[in-house]
C-alpha cells in the first residue's frame, strides 16, 4: 500500500491516467507534457521500489494481491499480484521508463504530447502484462499495448515506419489471438480466467499440445523466435529510439514471461514433449542470427539482430530443464537454466537498452545510422566511446558485466541436457564478441573518418546521466547478481516443480 | 363464438409511437414551411416518450397479447431500447447534414419513426404474420429514405437495388412462411415449435422452410451469398440514410433471426444450423478480404459488416440460451460501433463533399487531433482489440462457439479477426502518418455534434472498461 492505495494499481493506473492528461493537456504546452511525463515517471519508480523491499522471497504465492470482481458473468476477476519472477521485470519497466523519457527530451520535436502520452500509457499497460493474473486481464493490457507502439513507430519512425509498424501489429496481433482461443478453452474446462487456476488445470494430452502451440505462437512472435523474427529488425530500425529501447527492453521479456507463467506451468506435458522445438528454435536464433547479425550495415539492425539472438539464451535456458531432468533425474538441477533465463532476461533489458540509447546518441547528432558513415569517433566523444565500449562488451557478455552472468549459467545448464547444445551455445559467445566488437571497432576506432565526424560533440549531462545510470546497474548486476537471484529462488524451484509435475 | 377484448397494455409503446408518428405525419405538412426544424425536435421528443414509456414500464416478464400474435418480454424491451437511444444518436447526427446536403425534409424524421415502428413490432412479433407486418413498415420506410435524394443517380440506384432485391427476399422468407404453416398448421412461434417437437411435422417440408426462411434472413442481414446489395446501397444512400441502415435495422434483423429460428423452430436446429454455419464462414471470409481493397470509407465499413454479421451467425450457431445472448451483446455493440463509425463520417461532411472517401482522412491528426483520435477508438473497436467494448463483443461469441465444440469455427473467426485488423489500422494509418492532401481544419460545423460524436466513441472505451454491464444486458434477458 502506498498513501492507502494498493500498490499495483497504482503502479499501472498512475502512469496511464498521467498519459492522458498530458495527451489533453499538454498540447502546444511541450515544455509541460515532457517536465510532468518525467515526474511522473519518477514517481512511478520510487513507488515500485517497495515492490523490492517488502517482497517475501521465502515464498513462491503471489504477494501484494488485489482481486476483485470484473465481469460476473464469465467469472472474470481483475486480480494483480506478482511473485519472483514478475517482480524484478515490474522494476525493469518502472526503471527503464525514466530513462526512456529522458532520452526524448531534445530529440522529439513534432507533438511532443503525443508522444510522452503514449509511452506513459504504455508503461501502465507493460506493468498490467507482468502482474495480472486473470488471464483476459492479462490479454486486455498484452494487446492494448499494440496501439499506442503502432503510433510511436508509424509518427515519430523513420522513412519506411508505416511497412514496419503494420508488420508489427499484425504479426502480433496474428500470435496472440490463439492464445486467446487457448483461454477461452480453458475457461470452458474449469469455469475460470484465472491464471492460477490454470495451473492446476488437468488436461488431455492432444488439449496440452494444442494449447501449447498456441502459447507457443503468441510468445514466440514476441520474442521473437525463427521463423517469425522477421517483424523484430523493421520495427526496430524504423521506430525511434526510445521505441526501441521499450521494444528490446521490456516488450520482448513479455514472451519469455509468457512462456514462465503460461506454457511451462498450464501445459507441462506438451512443453516435455515439444521441448526439442523450442531448444532447436533457440539454437538456430542464438547462432545463426549471430551470423546475420555481423553482417549488418545498420547499427540498428545489428542490435536488432543481437537482440534476438541474446532471447534465445532465454527460451533455451527455459525449456533446458526436461532434458536435465531426464539426465541428472532431478528438477533442481534445472534450476541453474531457468535462473540463468530469468537473469538475462533483466541484463538484456540493461544492455540493449543502452545499445539502442547510444545508436540514438549519435543518429541525433549525424542523422544516419550506417556503419560506414562513422569512424574514429572517440577521439571526439570519448566519454561516449567510453560507456560504448562498456555496453560492448556486456553485449558480448564479458566477465563482470550482467551479460556474462545470465549466458553463463544457461550455458553450464546446457551442458548438463546435452553436450551439444552447449557446444552450440558457447561457439556463439565467440560470434557475439566478433559482431558487437567490430562494430565498436569500424565506429569508435580508428581515424576520425569524416568532417562531419570530426565536428561531434560529446555527450551531454542528460545523455551523460542516461549512460551512466545504465552502466552502473550493467556493472551491478554483473558484479553481484545474488539478490536477482535470491528474490526468484523460490518461485523458480515452484515452476520447476509445476513444469515437471504431469497433468495426465 | 365470444369476442374478448385484448389487453393493449404491452403495446403501448408501439400504440403512443404509432399515433404520434401519424400526427407528426400531418403536421409537418402544415409547419413546415413556418418552423424549419420543428419536425425534428419533435422526432426526438416522441423518440424520448416512447423510450420513457418502454423503461418504466420495464418487465422482465412474459406477456403476450392480441391473441398470441404479439410478446413483451425482457429481450424485446432492451433491444426496443436500444434502438431509441441508437434513433436519437443518428437523427441528432443526420440533421446537420441534411442541411448541409439540401435536402432537409420533415419526411427524413417521419419516415424513420415509422421504421422505428417497424423495428418494434418485428422485436415484439410472436407469430409470422405480427412478423412480416413489422418486417414490411420497417422496409418500405428505408427505401423510400435511400430514394429521397431524387437528384442523385446512384442513391436512385441504391433505392432500386434495395427495393427489388428486398422485395426478393421478403418472397423467400414468404414461401418459407407458407410452408412453415402448411407443416405445422400454426402462425404462433410457440404453438409451431410444440408441433415440432410433438413429432407430428413432415419433416422435408419443414427442411423446404427452413432453407428458404435462413436464405430471407440472410439477405436482410447482408450475409454472403446474399450480400450483393449492401455495398451499393450502403455507398450509393445519401450519408445520413447509410447511417440509418447500418445501425438500428441490425438489431431488428437480429431480433427476427431470434424468433424464428431459436423460439419458433429449436426442433430444426440440425436444419438450420449448418446452413447458419455456411454464412457464417463465408461471411467472415469476405468482410475480412474484400474490404481490404475498398477505397471508400462507406464501402469499406459496408463489407466490414458483412464480417461483422458472420461474428453474430458465431453465437446462433451455438443454438443455446448463452449462444443467444452473446449473440445479442454482439448485435447491441455492432450497432453502438455502427453509429460512431457512421456517425462520425456524417457530421464530417459538407456541402458537396461527402467526406467519405478514406484518404479524406489523410493527415487528420494534425487537422483535428481530437476527432482522429475519436475515429481511432471507433476503428480499433471494430478491429476487436481491448480495451474497447468490441474486444468483448468478440470475446462472448467466440466463448460461446467454444463451448459448443466448434472449435475450428472459432480458430477462423479469430483468423479473419486479424485480417480484418489490417484495413481498420489502415484508416488510422492515414490519419496518423499520412500528410493531409488539404490542410483545411476538419469539424463538424455544430459545435453540440463533436460532443455527441465523442460522447458515443469514449463510451466504446468506458464501456470496454466496465464491459460487465453490456455483457448482463444480453445474458440476463436470454439465460
Amino acid at each position: 500500500m502506498v498513501f492507502g492505495l494498493p500498490i499495483l494499481s497504482t503502479l499501472i493506473w498512475l502512469p496511464i491516467l498521467a498519459g492522458l492528461l498530458i495527451l489533453f493537456a499538454g498540447r502546444e504546452r511541450p515544455t509541460f507534457a515532457k517536465w510532468f511525463a518525467l515526474l511522473v515517471s519518477v514517481v512511478t519508480f520510487l513507488i515500485s521500489l517497495p515492490l523490492w523491499v517488502q517482497f517475501d522471497a521465502s515464498t513462491a504465492a503471489m504477494q501484494f494481491v488485489e482481486k476483485t470482481p470484473w465481469i460476473d458473468q464469465f467469472n472474470i476477476h481483475y486480480h494483480l499480484g506478482v511473485d519472483g519472477l514478475s517482480m524484478p521485470l515490474v522494476l525493469l519497466t518502472t526503471f527503464t521508463q525514466v530513462l526512456v523519457i529522458a532520452s526524448a527530451w531534445d530529440v522529439i520535436k513534432e507533438r511532443v504530447e503525443q508522444y510522452m502520452g503514449a509511452f506513459m500509457v504504455m508503461q501502465g499497460m507493460m506493468i498490467g502484462v507482468f502482474t495480472a493474473l486473470d488471464s483476459i486481464l492479462f490479454y486486455v493490457f498484452w494487446e492494448a499495448l499494440l496501439i499506442p507502439m503502432f503510433i510511436i513507430i508509424g509518427k515519430w519512425g523513420g522513412k519506411d515506419r508505416v511497412y514496419a509498424t503494420l508488420k508489427f501489429f499484425l504479426y502480433t496481433f496474428f500470435g496472440s489471438v490463439f492464445m486467446l482461443v487457448g483461454f477461452l478453452y480453458m475457461y470452458f474446462q474449469s469455469g475460470s480466467f484465472g491464471i492460477l487456476d490454470f495451473h492446476l488445470l488437468p488436461l488431455g494430452e492432444l488439449a496440452q499440445i494444442l494449447i501449447f502451440l498456441a502459447f507457443l505462437i503468441a510468445f514466440a512472435v514476441k520474442i521473437p523466435m525463427v521463423p517469425v523474427h522477421t517483424w523484430l529488425p523493421d520495427a526496430h530500425v524504423q521506430a525511434p529510439t526510445a521505441g526501441s529501447v521499450v521494444l528490446a527492453a521490456i516488450m520482448l521479456k513479455m514472451g519469455g514471461y509468457g512462456f514462465v507463467r503460461f506454457s511451462l506451468p498450464i501445459t507441462p506435458d506438451a512443453s516435455m514433449m515439444l521441448d526439442w522445438l523450442v531448444i532447436i528454435l533457440s539454437l538456430i536464433a542464438i547462432f545463426y542470427i549471430g551470423l546475420v547479425a555481423m553482417v549488418q550495415k545498420d547499427m540498428k539492425k545489428l542490435v536488432a539482430y543481437s537482440s534476438i539472438s541474446h532471447m534465445g539464451f532465454v527460451t533455451l535456458g527455459m525449456f533446458l530443464v526436461y532434458g536435465i531432468v531426464a539426465n541428472t533425474g532431478e528438477a533442481q538441477g534445472a534450476a541453474l537454466g531457468m535462473q540463468g533465463a530469468m537473469v538475462q532476461m533483466v541484463s538484456h533489458g540493461f544492455i540493449s537498452g543502452a545499445m539502442f540509447l547510444m545508436i540514438g546518441v549519435l543518429y541525433d547528432r549525424m542523422h544516419t545510422r550506417e556503419i560506414s558513415a562513422y569512424g574514429g569517433v572517440v577521439n571526439t566523444m570519448p566519454w561516449f566511446g567510453f560507456f560504448a565500449v562498456l555496453f560492448a562488451m556486456a553485449n558480448a557478455g564479458l566477465p563482470g558485466t550482467s551479460g556474462f552472468v545470465g549466458e553463463f549459467m544457461v550455458i553450464l545448464a546446457s551442458f548438463k541436457a546435452n553436450v551439444w547444445y552447449g557446444v552450440v551455445a558457447a561457439a556463439t559467445l565467440v560470434i557475439g564478441a566478433a559482431y558487437t566488437l567490430w562494430m565498436v571497432k569500424r565506429v569508435f576506432f580508428g581515424p576520425v573518418a569524416n568532417e562531419q565526424v570530426g565536428k561531434l560533440a560529446d555527450l551531454n549531462k542528460r545523455e551523460f546521466a542516461i549512460m551512466g545510470i545504465l552502466a552502473f546497474a550493467v556493472v551491478l548486476l554483473g558484479v553481484y547478481p545474488a539478490p536477482l537471484i535470491e528474490v526468484m529462488d523460490v518461485s523458480v524451484a515452484n515452476l520447476l516443480i509445476q513444469a515437471t509435475t504431469s497433468k495426465l | 363464438m365470444n369476442f374478448v377484448i385484448p389487453s393493449f397494455t404491452p403495446a403501448i409503446p408501439e400504440i403512443v409511437l404509432l399515433t404520434l408518428t401519424s400526427l407528426l405525419l400531418v403536421a409537418d405538412t402544415m409547419w413546415s414551411k413556418r418552423y424549419e426544424f420543428a419536425t425534428y425536435y419533435a422526432t426526438q421528443v416522441i423518440l424520448v416518450i416512447v423510450g420513457a414509456l418502454i423503461l418504466t414500464s420495464f418487465t422482465t416478464e412474459t406477456v403476450t397479447t392480441f391473441d398470441g400474435s404479439f410478446v413483451r418480454d425482457a429481450f424485446a424491451d432492451i433491444l426496443k431500447l436500444a434502438i431509441v437511444v441508437i434513433s436519437l444518436g443518428l437523427f441528432l447526427f443526420s440533421k446537420e447534414y441534411l442541411l448541409q446536403a439540401k435536402f432537409y425534409r420533415g419526411e427524413y424524421f417521419t419516415l424513420g419513426l415509422f421504421s422505428v415502428l417497424g423495428m418494434f413490432v418485428m422485436v415484439s412479433a410472436h407469430n409470422l404474420i405480427t412478423l412480416y407486418l413489422g418486417l414490411e413498415i420497417m422496409s418500405l420506410a428505408i427505401y423510400t429514405m435511400v430514394a429521397m435524394r431524387k437528384d442523385h443517380s446512384a442513391a436512385l440506384e441504391a433505392a432500386l437495388k434495395y427495393f427489388v432485391l428486398g422485395a426478393l427476399a421478403t418472397g423467400m422468407l414468404l414461401y418459407g412462411f407458407s410452408m412453415l404453416y402448411g407443416a405445422t398448421g400454426q402462425v404462433a412461434f410457440d404453438a409451431m415449435a410444440a408441433v415440432i417437437d410433438a413429432g407430428e411435422v413432415d419433416h422435408v417440408v419443414l427442411s423446404f422452410a427452413v432453407v428458404f426462411i435462413v436464405i430471407g434472413l440472410a439477405f436482410k442481414l447482408g450475409a454472403v451469398p446474399f450480400h450483393m446489395w449492401v455495398p451499393d446501397v450502403y455507398h450509393g444512400a445519401p450519408t445520413a440514410v447509410t447511417l440509418f441502415i447500418g445501425t438500428a435495422p441490425k438489431i431488428a434483423a437480429f431480433a427476427i433471426l431470434y424468433r424464428l429460428l431459436a423460439e419458433a423452430l429449436p426442433g430444426a436446429v440440425m436444419d438450420w444450423q449448418p446452413l447458419l454455419v455456411i454464412l457464417s464462414v463465408l461471411s467472415l471470409l469476405v468482410g475480412a478480404l474484400v474490404p481490404i481493397v475498398q477505397n471508400n470509407l462507406k464501402r469499406l465499413l459496408a463489407y466490414s459488416g458483412i464480417g461483422h454479421i458472420g461474428f453474430l451467425m458465431l453465437g446462433l450457431i451455438a443454438a443455446n440460451p448463452d449462444g443467444y445472448a452473446s449473440a445479442m451483446v454482439y448485435t447491441l455493440i455492432y450497432a453502438f460501433m455502427g453509429l460512431a463509425a457512421f456517425g462520425l463520417i456524417t457530421v464530417l461532411a459538407r456541402t458537396g463533399h461527402e467526406f467519405d472517401r478514406v484518404d479524406d482522412f489523410k493527415g487528420m491528426n494534425q487537422r483535428n487531433p481530437w476527432l482522429a483520435l475519436m475515429m481511432l477508438f471507433v476503428m480499433f473497436s471494430m478491429a476487436g482489440i481491448p480495451p474497447f467494448i468490441g474486444f468483448y463483443a468478440k470475446v462472448v461469441v467466440i466463448e460461446e462457439v467454444v463451448q459448443a465444440g466448434f472449435v475450428w469455427l472459432a480458430v477462423l473467426a479469430v483468423v479473419s479477426a486479424v485480417i480484418s485488423a489490417f484495413y481498420y489500422l489502415r484508416v488510422v494509418k492515414v490519419m496518423y502518418f499520412d500528410a493531409p492532401q488539404d490542410t483545411m481544419k476538419v469539424e463538424p460545423v455544430a459545435r453540440h455534434l463533436t460532443w455527441a460524436i465523442s460522447l458515443v466513441a469514449v463510451a466504446l472505451l468506458v464501456f470496454g472498461l466496465f464491459p460487465s454491464w453490456v455483457i448482463d444486458l444480453g445474458y440476463h434477458s436470454l439465460s
